[in-house]
């Protein structure tokens, strides 16, 4: 299992070299820097912020500065926020990420299955049809179509939670942020699970069991839930993904500090290292849930496991 | 990843959710906008940085409750009769938030700091009234010593300028004119802005910092004026988001918003009557049209595109605000300014200026055959969007079509500078009270005439302005330099700013300026 | 290969049952799925919907006397009135709301469209050639499928967004590489399966060169799934393209998609709820139908559900 993981990760190496390439140089070729602004600077001080940020070498000896320092684990200044490096600003941010997405990702996962189990085994009566209309709903709704409206309602119109903001990180700051963040997964993951149980629970072995008369709900949770989640468990991979970039609107909307919003007024500003810092930075922690997935995969997986 | 910086967040990030955070008995919450660069002074170079960094440090003179300036570090000062120099008496109680005093020896360091050209101070240019500065800005000058700011004793400091200059205490209340703290800079080199190390001079000290959600100040008790201080202190929200931020507050997170969705002015004064501070700003948004590139080098190519913007439409109707309409290129109300000196056809009915237009288009070579063809960039915003939708549609009745193109500030600005345009939008917002602020953007040389307008009369009546010590007829020059520039159409002004604060009734002693300065100070909240 | 086979398992709800491994495959099957579709009321529902949306934002604007441009002077963020002629309203640039809303959802599906054919031009060409070849070749193509898996897309569509200003075309291609990789995954199954079976190794004993069976034989048989993928891939699409407006890396004016004109509606809700209520409906029918039809598709292709 440990050389599996190390396998993995070492493969990813070159891809992480690639993208960090090309980032780098497209970054640099796009119009516009980080010291053009509405009022031009002079000529000598854009010269000394060059010089300050090392961006007056050739290209080629930025780049291997740059690569070197990633090495040693120095993802270089923020061109725009003057005050802090882009590590600084990465480990600021980074709890109030993890925060928001564990939450969602936990919510996600909870009622995705509650949701996908109940449909499984109402199948095809009303309450299965409700439960796909709603999930449904969580998914087509665009979030930041979503979000002001459950800011007006919840926030401002009964004033039962705050509209934005962490905090301190309140409990009653969470609960709109994390809704919103995890909808759409909560959709994915119960049509999944409504899938793969109703496929369970159609399998010899549970028809089996139930001839012999275990009662229904001992064989649900003993025979058929854990299997049926495997195909779950391979969309948190992807759902990790998916909720860590979904965090940029939900960062902007609630006004919560993360490496979303970070990432999304870096790209604007032309903030380079800031932007390379956060790719490199989601990159491997994408790679890094990917990998857990895969080894809870195979801890669940008998097929997997007995290889 | 520093995994101490971590540990520790997490430890105080349940501390706080477990204790109940310290009840602030007036805590402000201000949506000041986006996030800051930086805290120091000499780093900065936005509004939104300017009320934190304002509230922080305090220069020799500062600004009052209307945006005048009053005495601030200095209790008084003596100027020679030609104007030249000033000399300052620091107050005995200035003190750092340290416990240190304020010395003119902080003044010095701080000026000659900025003026260095390794700072790469981007503001550092609205100092250069001072002898010397703007040589030794540009590295003509390396011995700092020459500037023209000196400590006649520890508290006493002589400032010369290389003229006369009329807004010069203005410019000193401006955040490029703040002390440092020179013997903490010393003692910990860059990192003396590190929220462990700093130490300011102003009304409040910075106590937390979140990029991307807020910075919060404290009272400093070091502050000479310390005991009138009402606010405790402020949490600076940062939210690029204005309808999230209206939603917050009217649920009463925020109490003063620094702009609002202009769409919700009529909501507001319904809902919330007089909460809404709309006031004239000065500021300028206009539109520039590339000189380089013909037909813009054309007068009635330029005359006609800018007859045909019906400005009146463009505040009350399109953005909902009733910015004022725009036929001269200085503000009204600024200070040492003639009478202003709008366009000819200003007064014209709009119907008998698309005619005169459509004639112009026509007498350029352009026709329904050969239509002139233009791009107009506006860097991304909602507002700039609408005017350049309503722009294009104006022009579409000259038979001018028009082709919008977006792209973000940063990329707007290193464009239109390298001339890769054919109009543009722009705008421009006072760095101090006088008119020489708005006309150099036309001038000849200076790198924010984007447009590369060059009229060497212009730049003439200029220059002798500059010479002018009689502040009439100073005045009188510079009217006349504003009608060489609108006779030619240099470019076209489109409306005059609104500052747009909505203050909540809680919020008393915000007084509205053309300057949409408001220190802490003079607030006071109640519950 | 622990890697490909857990995405296998998401796959797998799109496979079509092999079991019966001598039974006739293509028209007959098809056939059948069609008939379990048309059984399907919600499914069929939505296509007539959906084909209604289409067909009006397609010829709509014929009938209307407002351009999506054109500001009418006299109507400024007038509410929705038949006297005047805007039956959905107009912004605050004084634009007819009916003509922006239909040519704001044209650009969507063309985005979704175009999006989505990318996806399956790569997606398909990549799958079946490692499925078909096999091997090594396929472990070390899927390897890499694995791997790119793992990166954050809409970074960089944003990325390119921001450094090539806001181009349609990258729009399309951007969005279309980000999706191609789930293609390339079901269609390598698929193909894997398809392989061993024998009207191929006729075609391959008939001296077919391999990439002449996988455009003759292979490809035609990839119909089903894609189909399925498909559907499900463009609402997917037309969400995404209105997340990167919704950011402001959307499409030029005056062009407009649904996701900006509801980006632009929802600040506006309260004031003038008919900037956000019409685009967000036509939106949001929109994704309904062709999540409904999805479901049905892959209800029909894959008869273990029912």
């Amino acid at each position: 299992m440990l050389g599996f993981a190390l396998r993995r990760l070492l493969s990813t190496i070159p891809v992480l070299w690639i993208a960090l390439t090309l980032c780098f140089f497209i970054l640099r070729l796009a119009p516009g820097g980080p010291f053009d602004e509405e009022r031009q600077l002079p000529e000598r001080i854009l010269a000394n912020l060059r010089a300050h940020y090392n961006l007056d070498k050739p290209l080629l000896v930025q780049y291997w500065d740059y690569l070197t320092g990633v090495l040693m684990g120095d993802l270089g200044p923020s061109y725009i926020t003057d005050d802090f490096t882009v590590v600084d600003l990465i480990s600021i941010g980074l709890p109030y990420t993890f925060i928001l997405g564990g939450c969602a990702f936990a919510l996600a996962i909870l009622v995705g299955i509650f949701a996908g189990v109940i449909g499984a085994l109402n199948q095809n009566t009303s309450s299965d049809y409700g439960i796909a209309l709603v999930v449904m709903i969580g998914l087509i709704v665009p979030n930041f179509l979503l979000a002001p409206i459950l800011q007006l309602v919840f926030g401002v119109s009964l004033g039962w939670l705050p509209v934005g903001g962490w905090g301190e990180g309140k409990l009653s700051h969470l609960v709109l942020p994390v809704i919103i963040l995890a909808l759409p997964h909560v959709a994915r993951i119960s049509r999944l699970m409504r899938g793969s149980m109703i496929e369970v629970l159609g399998a010899n072995y549970i028809r089996t069991a139930r001839a012999k008369g275990i009662g229904a709900r001992l064989m649900i949770t003993r025979h058929a839930i854990k299997p049926a989640l495997l195909p779950v468990v391979s969309y948190l991979g992807p759902a990790a993904g998916y909720l860590l970039t979904g965090s940029l609107v939900v960062e902007s909307i609630f006004g919560l500090p993360g490496i979303g919003q970070y990432f999304i007024n870096a790209a604007l500003n032309r903030d380079y290292g800031m932007v390379l810092g956060t790719v490199i930075f989601y990159m491997v922690l994408i790679i890094l849930l990917n990998l857990v997935v895969d080894l809870v995969y195979a801890l669940l997986d008998p097929k997997v496991r007995a290889r | 990843m520093p995994k101490h910086r971590l540990t520790a967040f997490f430890l105080s990030f349940f501390a706080a959710v477990l204790l109940v955070a310290p009840a602030y008995a007036a805590m402000l919450n201000l949506h000041n906008g986006g996030d800051p660069a930086s805290l120091d002074p000499h780093k900065i170079s936005g509004d939104w940085e300017n009320r934190i960094v304002g509230d922080i440090f305090e220069g020799l003179t500062t600004e009052d409750v209307g945006a005048n300036p009053i005495a601030g570090q200095a209790e008084s000062w003596t100027i020679s009769d030609d104007g030249t120099v000033y000399t300052f008496k620091l107050r005995d109680n200035a003190n750092w938030s340290d416990g240190q005093p304020v010395t003119a020896g902080d003044f010095v360091f701080a000026f000659q700091r900025i003026m260095d050209p390794a700072t790469a101070a981007s503001y550092a240019y609205l100092q250069y009234p001072i002898k010397n500065a703007e040589a030794i800005n540009s590295g003509k000058i390396t011995d700092f010593g020459e500037l023209g700011v000196k400590a006649l004793d520890d508290k006493t400091l002589e400032i010369t300028l290389e003229q006369p200059t009329p807004f010069f205490l203005g410019a000193l209340t401006h955040y490029t004119a703040y002390p440092i703290p020179k013997h903490v800079v010393e003692a910990k080199g860059d990192d003396w802005i590190k929220m462990e190390n700093i130490v300011v001079n102003g009304p409040y000290k910075p106590v937390e910092w979140i990029p991307g959600a807020h910075v919060t100040t404290a009272k400093n008790d070091q502050y000479y004026d310390f005991a009138s201080l009402k606010i405790d202190g402020v949490k600076f929200f940062v939210l690029e988001d204005q309808s999230a931020a209206l939603k917050r507050y009217r649920a009463g997170e925020f109490d003063i918003l620094t702009a609002f969705p202009k769409d919700q002015y009529q909501w507001l004064e319904e809902n919330h009557p007089g909460e809404a501070r709309v006031v004239p700003f000065a500021g300028l948004y206009y539109y520039v049209f590339n000189h380089r590139k013909p037909p813009f080098d054309d007068a009635r190519v330029r005359k006609a595109l800018s007859m045909a913007i019906n400005r009146e439409v463009i505040g009350p109707q399109i953005l909902g605000t009733g910015e004022l309409p725009a036929y001269s290129w200085v503000p009204p109300g600024m200070a040492n300014s003639g009478e202003s000196s709008e366009v000819d056809w200003a007064e014209m009915p709009y119907p008998e200026k698309v005619e005169m237009a459509k004639t112009l288009i026509a007498e350029a070579g352009y026709g329904k055959d050969n239509p002139l063809k233009v791009t107009l960039r506006y860097n991304t915003s909602d507002n700039h969007k609408r005017v350049a939708v309503a722009v294009a549609a104006m022009w579409k009745a000259l038979g001018v079509e028009a082709k919008l193109y977006n792209s973000e500030l940063k990329v707007h600005y290193a464009e239109i500078r390298k001339g890769e345009f054919d109009v543009a939008r722009a705008g421009w917002l006072a760095d101090y009270n006088d008119p020489v602020n708005f006309l150099d953007l036309l001038k000849g040389s200076t790198s924010n005439n984007y447009g590369a307008y060059s009229s060497p009369e212009f730049d003439k009546v200029m220059d002798q302005a500059s010479l002018e010590t009689d502040l009439e007829s100073r005045a009188k020059l510079l009217t006349q330099a504003e009608e060489i520039a609108m006779d030619d159409n240099a470019a076209a002004p489109i409306y005059f700013y609104l500052s747009e604060n909505v203050v909540s009734p809680k919020i008393k002693g915000f007084e509205d300026n053309a300057f949409d300065i408001h220190r802490t100070r003079w607030l006071t909240k109640e519950e | 290969m622990l890697g490909s086979e857990k995405r296998d398992a998401l796959v797998d709800a799109l496979e079509p049952d092999h079991g019966d491994g001598f039974a006739p495959k293509g028209r007959s099957l098809t056939e059948d799925a069609m008939r379990r579709f048309r059984r399907n009321k919600a499914a069929l529902v939505s296509v007539y919907v959906l084909g209604a949306l289409i067909l009006v934002s397609l010829i709509g604007p014929f009938f209307i006397p407002f351009g999506y441009e054109d500001p009418d002077w006299a109507a400024f963020r007038l509410p929705p009135d038949f006297a005047s002629g805007h039956y959905f309203g107009t912004d605050q640039n004084g634009r007819d709301m009916l003509a922006r809303t239909l040519y704001g959802t044209r650009v969507s599906l063309m985005v979704a469209l175009v999006a989505t054919l990318v996806s399956i031009v790569i997606g398909v060409t990549y799958g079946s050639i490692a499925g078909y070849l096999g091997g090594r070749t396929d472990a070390i193509m899927m390897r890499f499928v694995d791997i790119m898996y793992a990166l954050p897309y809409i970074l960089f569509v944003i990325l390119l967004m921001v450094i090539f200003g806001r181009n349609v075309i990258l729009l399309f291609i951007g969005i279309g590489a980000v999706e191609w990789l789930t293609m390339a995954r079901i269609v390598r199954g698929q193909t894997l399966s398809l392989r061993e079976r024998e009207f191929i190794e006729a075609a391959r004993a008939a001296g077919l060169k391999p990439f002449q069976i996988i455009r003759r034989h292979i490809a035609p048989n990839l119909v089903g799934p894609v189909v399925i993928f498909a559907t499900l891939t463009v609402p997917e699409i037309i969400v995404t393209e209105s997340f990167l407006s919704y950011l402001g890396f959307g499409v030029q004016e005056p062009l407009t998609s649904l996701g900006t004109l509801i980006a632009e509606g929802a600040d506006v809700m309260e004031v003038m709820p008919w900037l956000l209520g019409f685009p967000a409906g036509f939106l949001i029918t929109m994704l309904l139908t062709l999540a409904f039809i999805g479901d049905g598709l892959r209800d029909a292709f894959d008869p273990k559900d029912v």
